[in-house]
């Protein structure tokens, strides 16, 4: 008997090296996918990429081909596309140059027009400017154009004392009727156009085999991932807190490992938001899926989406073996992979199938910080009665559901039990919880980030809708372009993306929903000062361990509630529900309750019949 | 100038006395202890072997917590106590006046006399030294541990080695695991469940020899049976008792414990004891023990010895008695007193789960049927009903139909009272019905 088990349990052993193994090539694979590609930009596949694009413009395909003949681009192929895209941009660049060039010798206004025009202009020491003027030396074509744009020039309508004064404004016209010229003929250089490009001239085989390549990285990630989680069932002993090791290993102390782990995942992001092109091989790799889901090629943002939702699902098993001694850890975790996948991941996409505005239901104001921007507001008024349906509903979402919701079960609804960033926080995250910092000092700028960045949204989206309904671009000097790029950029991509997720291994899972996430401080707001949502602590049976504070998640200290028989009502608490998992002596109860919540020191172990304290803090 | 009161032992009881004592006054507080310098918590010690937590983890308060406070920490040892020229002497030659002095400094764990007890791989558990000596002494793995002694030490010093995949012998003395608190069938829950762990458990056997070998290291133990077993490392955890070594030949009356009265006064003037280390010469409660090692009384005593420094003294009163364990994975609370066997007012009901591993028994007055205690295993209870219901000496039925109100797992739990009452019905021909959680039930007066 004694033999069997131990012999069942060697060989549960060996199979979780196995996954271990299996995972890491997988892992290993999907990595070198990155750097599979072959490259090559024939007359042939340009022409092909043109079409695929509807760009039926012969000027566009002669240019072209005839720069990268020059360039030395064309009909090279490439194994190394960090060369080959160099090559690809540069080529780019020359044509869009060239064309310009030539189209404004063409269509543009030439230097020996403007010449003329100076001298015909000054009389008497004045500047005339008219539009006879104008007919006097331009084609019909031009002087159409010129009027359009400079009539607010003439001298009737405003008075220029010397020439200088004329040219400066002159000037920056014709640099703009000049660079507009252009634009038609030229190429896209931006990161979705290099993706697209190099994703048609890319013949590697990744994009010969996808059905060998996806089993060979999802696939075995899989497969590897789920065989070790289902050996930790006997390997990790009875259910129960299995929190054994976590500060001696270095994937979990911010050793080696953790730092291994952090360089890639900051890279992928980096790599993800501003340099999308370079996961050109990936992103043709999951192509066959999203065609079947949407009927569209695949972009960068599914690619990203499935290895979200695929990151989630492998590591929600880990939680469903690790805390399978608890049911609230379960149904939490398994209602939030159900809302990635469901509403974040696959509705979006079939919505887009029935040509409906792709649209995330759950996605709330102000944590969906472009719901109010213009493009999505006009393509969701201009899709129809669904269309309105999302406009309205998303307004709902946010001023009505959320709030009530928080009143009645705290944040946690959403952020533990709905939302992706949370999601991926809870279950990807889950080894990294206890690093947050759960010092005072981290409180401090925790508040003062958080609400900074509410205050943000706020401000950016408040200047976006006075935009959209007075038609000005900018509210109190300050460009509402600008502040919509900047918060996309610091906020959407930096904060959320590249630190939210990449530091995980070094600051703890929720970085970006303690410190970022405006909707987390809307909520918060309700949850601190009007909300049933607390955590009861039991009385006077807290041994001050530290447990819960060690693994809470959004750095609170938990203990320093529960030694004192407080209940803790904090905005930032997310409900995971774990302290009270780890607690071990079973001092914490998530609650949402009509009862006057506990903030004093608790009578049972200290006022014991005896004396009353008064409640002032220490 | 404002008084100085010194405080010696930065432990649960005299922390939580400083921390008081800068809440009702305006004394210049002085903690002194040996043991580390910022308090920590002792029942976290095992955690930090374990890997869940580091050392910092334990420590309760941020360094700068007792400058604010303005509670002086000396780390340090008190040698001698001169209580009639009201300073203390440190090991190091100074000396601190005082004019209020506690002493709160704790327990160590209890030696018998074994043969070989002194070797090197022959430790207790009691302190932040200790741990440290349990790293040095399982560095680079060891085979085999016995743990000598069935108490709440002693079972998480075995889950602390197991979890780093070392083979466990436990001894104990009873045939019953921690037997003197337990009843049969808890104890039995319990066994099975360290069992469960593959722990070698052997009842009714006590360590008879430790064996070394030439470099003065444990090699193996001899049991009471006549075993010997090989191991690498043995844990003495046979209880604890009151550290006052330093304290004898002072002025202060000393028993086990130091000596003191319902005050908390000892019997030399403006000297206290309060803690592990403290003994009742009667204890004001009845029901209580005159020494009473949990870390819940040294908070209480703590609390209440700052009030009677700083405000009008007041007899110490725990109120009822509660504590809590966790066994591996299963958790214990108790509230009231239960007793391994009814007293002959009581009577017993006892509830298990089919699976062996959640287990209620309430112990109530068999004549008027008053609630005098419960014990739970696997379910958490809410310790401000039960202790509401002690005090409104509720029976037990009334309990019982309660139960779900002091219900405080966490959500999404099944619910196991309606067979707990099903059971006591058939047993007690009643027709109790559980009631619907109400908070109410927690908050009206009686
Ligand atoms: C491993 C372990 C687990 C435990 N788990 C639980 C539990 O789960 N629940 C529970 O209720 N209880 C538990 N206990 C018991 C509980 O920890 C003690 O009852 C409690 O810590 C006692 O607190 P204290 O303040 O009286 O003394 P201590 O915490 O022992 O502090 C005494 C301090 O005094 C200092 N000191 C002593 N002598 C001197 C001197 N001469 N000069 C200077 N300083 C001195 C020492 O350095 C020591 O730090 C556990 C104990 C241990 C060891
Ligand atoms: S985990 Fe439980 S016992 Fe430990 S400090 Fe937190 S509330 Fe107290």
């Amino acid at each position: 008997m004694e033999n069997f088990i131990q012999f069942q349990i060697n060989s549960m052993k060996l199979l979780n090296q196995i996954s271990v193994f299996i995972f890491l090539i997988g892992f290993l694979l999907f990595t070198s996918v990155i750097f599979l590609g072959k490259y090559e930009v024939t007359e042939k596949n340009v022409s092909e990429f043109l079409l695929e694009n509807d760009i039926k413009n012969d000027t566009i395909q002669n240019g072209f081909i005839s720069v990268i003949s020059k360039t030395g681009l064309k009909d090279k192929i490439y194994f190394n596309q960090f060369k080959f895209i160099g090559d690809l941009q540069f080529s780019i660049t020359q044509h869009n140059q060239l064309i310009s060039e030539k189209l404004i010798e063409k269509d543009g206004i030439v230097s020996e027009e403007i010449d003329q025009l100076y001298i015909a202009i000054q009389k008497e020491g004045k500047i005339n400017y008219s539009k006879e003027i104008l007919s006097q030396i331009f084609t019909e074509k031009k002087q159409k154009l010129l009027e359009e744009q400079t009539s607010w020039m003439f001298s009737s309508e405003k008075q220029y004392p010397d020439l200088a004064a004329f040219q400066k404004d002159f000037e920056t016209k014709i640099n703009e009727i000049n660079g507009n010229i252009g634009v038609a003929y030229r190429l896209k250089n931006d990161a979705y156009a290099l993706l697209n490009m190099t994703q048609s001239f890319n013949e590697g085989t990744v994009t010969k085999n996808k059905g060998l390549w996806l089993f060979l990285t999802f696939g075995l990630i899989t497969i590897g991932a789920f065989i070790y989680h289902l050996t930790n069932i006997k390997l990790l002993g009875p259910k129960g807190i299995k929190n054994n090791g976590i500060f001696q290993n270095a994937l979990t102390n911010r050793g080696w490992l953790a730092y291994l782990v952090f360089g890639y995942l900051v890279g992928f992001y980096i790599v993800l938001y501003f340099f999308p092109y370079y996961l050109n091989n990936l992103v043709t790799l999951v192509s066959p899926i999203s065609e079947s889901l949407s009927g569209n090629p695949a972009s960068h943002w599914f690619l990203y989406g499935l290895m979200y939702c695929f990151a989630m699902t492998l590591m929600a098993i880990r939680m469903f073996v690790k805390y399978r001694n608890n049911n609230y850890q379960i149904l939490r975790t398994s209602v939030v992979l159900f809302f990635q996948i469901a509403f974040a991941f696959l509705i979006p996409e079939i919505l887009v199938r029935f040509n409906m505005p792709y649209y995330d239901f759950k996605n709330a104001w102000p944590l969906d910080y472009d719901f109010f921007f213009d493009w999505n507001i006009n393509n969701l008024m201009s899709s129809g009665k669904v269309g309105i349906f999302m406009l309205v509903w998303g307004i709902v979402l946010t001023i009505i559901i959320v709030p009530i919701m928080v009143y009645f079960f705290g944040k946690r609804w959403y952020c533990s039990w709905v939302c992706g960033c949370g999601g991926l926080a809870e279950t990807l995250g889950d080894p990294y919880r206890q690093h947050s910092d759960k010092s005072l000092k981290a409180w401090k700028i925790e508040r003062w980030l958080i609400h900074g960045v509410l205050v943000f949204a706020i401000i950016m989206t408040g200047a976006t809708l006075y935009t959209f309904f007075s038609g000005a671009t900018s509210l109190f000097g300050i460009e509402t372009y600008t502040l919509q790029k900047s918060y996309g950029f610091l906020i959407g991509a930096v904060f959320s993306g590249v630190i939210g997720t990449g530091f995980y291994p070094v600051m703890g899972n929720r970085v970006w929903c303690r410190f970022g996430c405006p909707l987390a401080a809307y909520m918060g707001l309700v949850q601190r000062f009007k909300s049933k949502f607390r955590i009861t602590t039991n009385g006077g049976q807290c041994i001050s361990c530290g447990n819960c504070s060690t693994y809470c998640e959004q750095g609170i200290d938990v203990r320093a509630y529960a030694q004192k028989g407080e209940d803790i009502v904090r905005s930032s608490c997310v409900g995971c529900g774990i302290c009270s998992a780890v607690c071990p002596r079973g001092v914490l109860k998530l609650e949402n309750s009509n009862a006057p919540k506990k903030i004093d020191d608790n009578p049972l172990i200290f006022e014991n019949n005896m004396f009353k304290i008064n409640p002032s803090s220490e | 100038m404002s008084k100085k009161i010194v405080i010696i032992g930065n432990g649960i009881s005299g922390v939580t006395c400083a921390r008081y004592v800068r809440k009702y006054s305006d004394y210049e507080i002085t903690i002194i202890s040996y043991e580390t310098k910022y308090f920590f918590s002792r029942t976290a010690l095992m955690y930090v072997f374990m890997g869940h937590m580091k050392f910092e983890h334990t420590q309760p308060y941020e360094p700068w917590f007792w400058e604010k406070n303005r509670i002086n920490l000396i780390q340090g040892k008190v040698t001698t106590i001169k209580s009639n020229e009201k300073n203390v002497m440190l090991e190091d030659g100074k000396s601190i006046p005082f004019d209020k002095l506690v002493l709160a400094t704790g327990s160590k764990p209890n030696k018998f006399g074994w043969k070989g007890q002194d070797l090197k791989g022959v430790q207790g558990l009691y302190s932040y030294q200790d741990l440290q000596l349990l790293e040095e002494n399982t560095k680079g793995g060891i085979e085999r541990a016995v743990i000598v002694g069935g108490g709440l030490i002693g079972i998480e010093l075995a889950e602390m080695l197991l979890s780093r995949g070392y083979k466990v012998t436990f001894l104990v003395r009873e045939n019953l695991f921690w037997g003197n608190v337990l009843p049969k069938e808890e104890s039995e829950l319990i066994m099975r469940h360290i069992l469960v762990h593959h722990v070698d458990l052997q009842l009714e056997t006590e360590l008879k020899e430790i064996v070394g070998d030439e470099d003065g290291k444990v090699k193996s133990i001899i049991t009471s049976k006549g075993d010997e077993i090989r191991c690498q490392l043995v844990g003495l955890t046979a209880g604890v008792s009151p550290n006052i070594e330093f304290l004898k030949g002072s002025e202060i009356p000393l028993n086990r414990g130091v000596l003191i009265n319902e005050y908390l006064e000892t019997q030399v003037e403006d000297v206290f004891a309060i803690g592990d280390c403290a003994e009742f010469v009667q204890h004001p409660s009845s029901d209580r023990r005159n020494i009473e090692q949990v870390w819940y009384t040294g908070k209480i005593m703590g609390k209440t010895l700052a009030h009677n420094i700083c405000k009008k003294p007041q007899v110490y009163n725990p109120g009822n008695w509660f504590n809590s364990a966790k066994f591996f994975d299963i958790e214990y609370q108790t509230y009231g007193w239960i007793f391994p066997k009814p007293k002959e007012n009581e009577k017993h009901f006892y509830w298990e789960h089919s699976n062996g591993e959640i287990a209620v028994r309430f112990c109530y007055d068999k004549n008027d049927f008053t609630f005098i205690g419960i014990n739970t295993f696997g379910i958490r209870m809410r310790h401000q009903a039960f202790d509401k219901w002690l005090n409104e000496k509720r029976d037990v039925k009334y309990v019982l139909e309660n139960l779900a109100s002091a219900n405080f797992d966490p959500e999404f739990y099944k619910l196991h009272e309606p067979k707990i009452i099903e059971k006591f019905n058939i047993e007690n021909n009643t027709q109790l019905k559980l009631k619907k959680k109400s908070w109410k039930i927690l908050f009206n007066s009686k």
